[in-house]
């Protein structure tokens, strides 16, 4: 066992000394490095590392959680001591406890999250990916003079959790992002936009030209938009925007929401939901990806769980105790920070690529909406309501037109569902939910 | 409190000449300032669901974060262990930004007198966790109480108290205990084999636990999470286009803060990418606005003693009758546009660099009857209640999200309708305002304000506004 290994299930002997029934122990620590660029000059660079821990115990049927970020002898006695006060004013909860045994597991083989290469990379070679980046985008046109700037980010960390029915175990990450965000000017318009990628290795990013160009693209195609009128029309997600609507599908298959009913998706297991254009899967074991780890937060393995298939709601997603309220096994998908209950999160949640590429898509729409960006949105989990701020492109005649912002697009997310009619081919993961474009038959565009 | 009456003086046996020493390690390679921001933070939750106490954490966490600033340079760095060497090498760390020869430190310390807006008649730690759970349970059992069609309750209670010592190359010291507690009550409701709706209430502010046994009750907040809930098992499509909207008192005040707030902050100005960069003196709303951030008002979830760079906080004229009149500086911008700080510099902890920030973003009271108001409209929508919001600074345009509103048809209010989005541009939305009501009213103390990754508690406050016009997001086109 490593020492933070070892601290952890210390801490779990602890609170079995002391009274606890059952207990389990997150310990994180991590690394991170930030560089901002500005205007060609360095604007800040930040550095530093911390850790902390976190318990939760149960005394029968009862929970307590606490953490700490004093991980000395005395600061994990406080913190068992902590948890089990307060374990005894909760109250019983007959669903509450860790997972059985023969859940309890862990991945083998390398699943690729951690480059070593990340902790030592030159900081100096860090400012200078932000700095070409920005110049990128800065030199892309000259409607682009000014800038919000660009950044270069990585982190190492590693989590250890252990618990007491014989679970121990850890992991090493790493991920590193570059971003810009470029200003467009023109005729008294301005907008920005940024574009932004993100890989667990240094190697595996894309340049910081390509990153500088796409975003300078992206904001000069949003000069000068206009008010699109109010009508019923056809909208396309792009991925960017298609993958926050996709999040606001994993809060309608979170067990939490559904043993509560306050899912528009509660009770529909085994029901059509869907058009036959969407398969939803969520899979933490893809190699290399962000939502892959070799077990949950509460140190179930990792699996992959078909979420809808062919329009057909196959599988909620759930942890322990949400699994038991349903009568259910747990998919895996336990998370937290350190301390508390585990709630429900996504490992890699994503739409399964269609066939067509997205150019296609677009050149079957006669009157739309392409959206690029959805401020502000709101989707109601309960009723399925749906009503975010959107600004994108129009389409006519099957081609992207002119610059649209201003505007909301509304609709409610059972229909919506209903109405996926195309899925594209452009899937990639740049974070633990991915999706490609999509196409929605029908949606309320509210503008002037 | 003085400095070695302080938790760090005490605890930590840090002492001035520490700081000091600090500080020139700080400035050891140049740069015109640096700080040290020293924080301790205990918190607490506790949360019921189903009627069955499930949650209770607890949780103490403790750093401090050494900045440098050379030009407009900013160093940073961190240390979450308050040892002599590891804020030594966080020191260094951050002086990496600078390339120079060693900067002087201003020796001896001057306190900062801060101002005294949340004493605490107790402190967290010297209240029960019986007395926590009470709150929830009462909560609970008061929605569940206030209609048979209410199936589904949850309530949490969070408070916590963090001590900050702010120290500065300048010779500034600060010291602060900062109280923060909050309700929050979630509740479906369902009429037979219906639909399900949801209704969400909180508040707080930076109050102790005494707050909700005296002031605010969990009874409060848990009728009023149950009524809205109710409200929307009636509601009918919102309306889509351009219409009137009017907003009524308190928390719709979230317009102030996305419309313009933001826009008015000094970073953004100073890097002429704001919708607002460079407009000050001109006519950004109509003559009825004056719209004021302040820090200091007794209580608020926003306000502070001292900002998250050891600056007082003040009272800031943003709009007055319709005029831009100043941006939200921090200590970085200010420097750079050569001006005072208006106490606006804020940070999420001791691992985030500050930024100018929003405090309490409220618009002052007009001379308008509310019912008045309504009265006016022929056809429109009354929005009461909101979730959140966000906005786009540079194009100005930005979103919020009505959760409770009713259609005005001649001057009445006649249906509830569903939730939608409401979008306007910040530089011109508010000169759509035309009638502003006499019932100013600050929000419930619910707000978090996020920013470039760092989330910060704000309160916000509005009478009622009768905007001409505005885009609403509903279904019903």
């Amino acid at each position: 066992m490593t020492e933070l290994e070892q601290l952890a299930a210390g801490a779990v002997q602890r609170a079995l000394e002391s009274g606890a029934t059952d207990a389990e122990c997150t310990i994180s620590e991590g690394e991170e490095f930030s560089a901002n660029v500005r205007m060609r000059e360095v604007e800040s660079l930040k550095e530093a590392g911390s850790r902390g821990a976190g318990i939760r115990v149960l005394v029968g049927q009862r929970a307590g959680s606490s953490y700490t970020s004093d991980l000395s002898p005395e600061g994990i006695e406080k913190m068992v001591a902590a948890a089990l006060d307060l374990a005894k004013i909760t109250s019983e909860d007959p669903h509450a406890g860790l997972p059985e045994r023969e859940d309890l597991g862990s991945l083998a083989g390398d699943l690729q999250l951690y480059d070593g290469s990340v902790a030592g990379m030159d900081t100096e070679w860090k400012i200078a990916q932000a700095r070409q980046a920005e110049s990128a985008a800065l030199a892309a046109d000259p409607r682009i003079q000014n800038s919000e700037g660009a950044s270069f980010d990585s982190q190492v960390g590693r989590r250890v959790f252990a618990n007491s029915r014989g679970f121990v175990g850890s992991y090493l990450s790493s991920s590193c992002a570059l971003s810009v965000v470029p200003v467009a000017q023109q005729n008294g318009s301005m907008e920005r936009d940024y574009w932004h990628s993100i890989a667990r290795s240094p190697a595996r990013l894309e340049s910081p030209e390509e990153v500088g160009r796409h975003a300078a693209e992206r904001a000069l195609r949003r000069l000068n938009p206009r008010k699109a009128a109010t009508q019923k029309a056809a909208v396309i997600f792009e991925p960017r925007t298609a993958r926050a609507l996709l999040g606001d599908l994993f809060d309608a298959v979170n067990g939490s929401a559904i043993y509560r009913h306050a899912s528009f998706l509660a009770g529909k297991l085994g029901e059509k939901i869907a058009s036959d254009a969407l398969t939803v899967i969520d899979d933490a074991t893809i190699p290399g990806l962000f939502g892959t780890c070799p077990f949950d937060d509460e140190g179930v393995a990792s699996r992959r769980t078909v979420v809808i298939e062919k329009g057909v709601l196959k599988s909620y997603l759930l942890n322990t105790y949400t699994a038991r309220k349903l009568g259910l096994k747990t998919t895996g998908n336990a998370s937290r920070g350190i301390a508390g209950n585990a709630g429900v999160g996504p490992g890699n949640f994503f739409i399964e690529p269609g066939a067509r590429p997205p150019k296609e898509i677009i050149a079957g729409i006669s009157n739309g909406l392409y959206v690029t960006e959805l401020i502000g949105g709101s989707a109601n989990t309960v009723t399925g309501d749906y009503s975010a701020g959107a600004a994108g492109l129009w389409i006519e005649n099957g081609e992207l037109t002119y610059p649209v912002s201003g505007i909301t697009i509304a609709g409610n997310l059972k229909q919506m569902l209903l109405e996926i009619d195309q899925v594209g081919s452009d899937l990639e993961f740049r974070g633990s939910i991915a999706a490609p474009t999509i196409l929605i038959r029908e949606m309320t565009i509210s503008g002037q | 409190m003085s400095f070695s009456a302080s938790l760090f003086a005490r605890r930590f046996a840090i002492t001035e000449r520490d700081l000091e020493s600090y500080l020139s390690e700080a400035l050891s390679a140049g740069g015109e300032y640096a700080d040290l921001y020293f924080e301790y933070l205990a918190t607490s939750s506790i949360g019921i669901d189903e009627g069955i106490v499930k949650s209770a954490t607890e949780g103490v966490t403790l750093g401090v974060g050494v900045r440098v600033i050379a030009g407009e340079r900013t160093g940073y760095a961190y240390s979450d262990d308050l040892s002599p060497e590891k804020i030594r090498h966080a020191a260094r760390v951050a002086a990496h930004i600078a390339r120079g020869p060693a900067s002087v430190v201003k020796s001896g310390f001057e306190q900062i007198r801060p101002h005294d807006l949340y004493p605490m008649l107790r402190a967290p730690n010297e209240m029960g966790l019986e007395e926590r759970v009470d709150l929830v349970k009462r909560a609970d059992r008061a929605a569940r109480a206030y209609d048979a069609r209410v199936f589904q309750v949850q309530a949490t209670y969070a408070d916590s108290l963090r001590n900050v010592l702010v120290a500065t190359s300048e010779g500034r010291l600060s010291f602060d205990r900062q109280p923060m507690a909050r309700m929050s009550v979630m509740v479906l409701a369902r009429q037979g084999d219906g639909e399900p709706q949801h209704g969400h209430s909180g508040g707080g502010g930076r109050v102790t636990l005494d707050f909700f046994l005296n002031e605010k009750t969990p009874e409060h907040f848990a009728r009023e999470a149950a009524r809205q809930a109710i409200v929307q098992l009636d509601a009918v499509d919102a309306p889509a286009g351009e219409m009137t909207v009017v907003l009524g008192p308190g928390w719709p005040g979230i317009l102030l803060h996305e419309a313009v707030g933001h826009g008015l902050e000094a970073d953004f100005n100073r890097k002429g990418t704001s919708a607002f960069s460079g407009r000050i003196g001109q006519q950004v709303a109509s003559p009825l606005c004056t719209v004021i951030d302040d820090g200091t008002i007794g209580n608020r979830r926003g306000s502070l003693n001292v900002d998250d760079e050891g600056m007082p906080t003040q009272q800031n004229l943003l709009i007055e009758k319709g005029v831009l009149r100043g941006y939200l500086q921090d200590k970085l911008s200010s420097r750079l546009m050569r001006t005072a700080s208006t106490g606006s510099g804020r940070r999420e902890s001791y691992q985030h660099i500050p930024m100018p920030r929003m405090t309490n973003t409220y618009m002052l009271a007009g001379e308008s009857d509310p019912e008045d108001i309504i009265r006016s409209v022929p056809k429109g929508l009354y929005c009461t209640t909101f979730g959140g919001g966000q906005v786009d600074i540079t194009s100005g345009n930005f979103v919020f999200s009505a959760t409770e509103s009713y259609l005005i048809e001649n001057g009445k209010l006649t249906r509830p309708v569903r939730g939608a989005s409401l979008i306007g541009n910040g530089p011109e939305a508010l000169k759509y305002v035309s009638m502003v009501g006499n019932d100013l009213q600050l929000d419930e103390g619910i707000g978090v304000c996020g920013k470039e990754g760092q989330s910060v508690p704000v309160g916000v406050g509005i009478p009622t506004v009768k905007i001409d016009r505005m885009t609403v997001g509903g279904t019903a086109a």
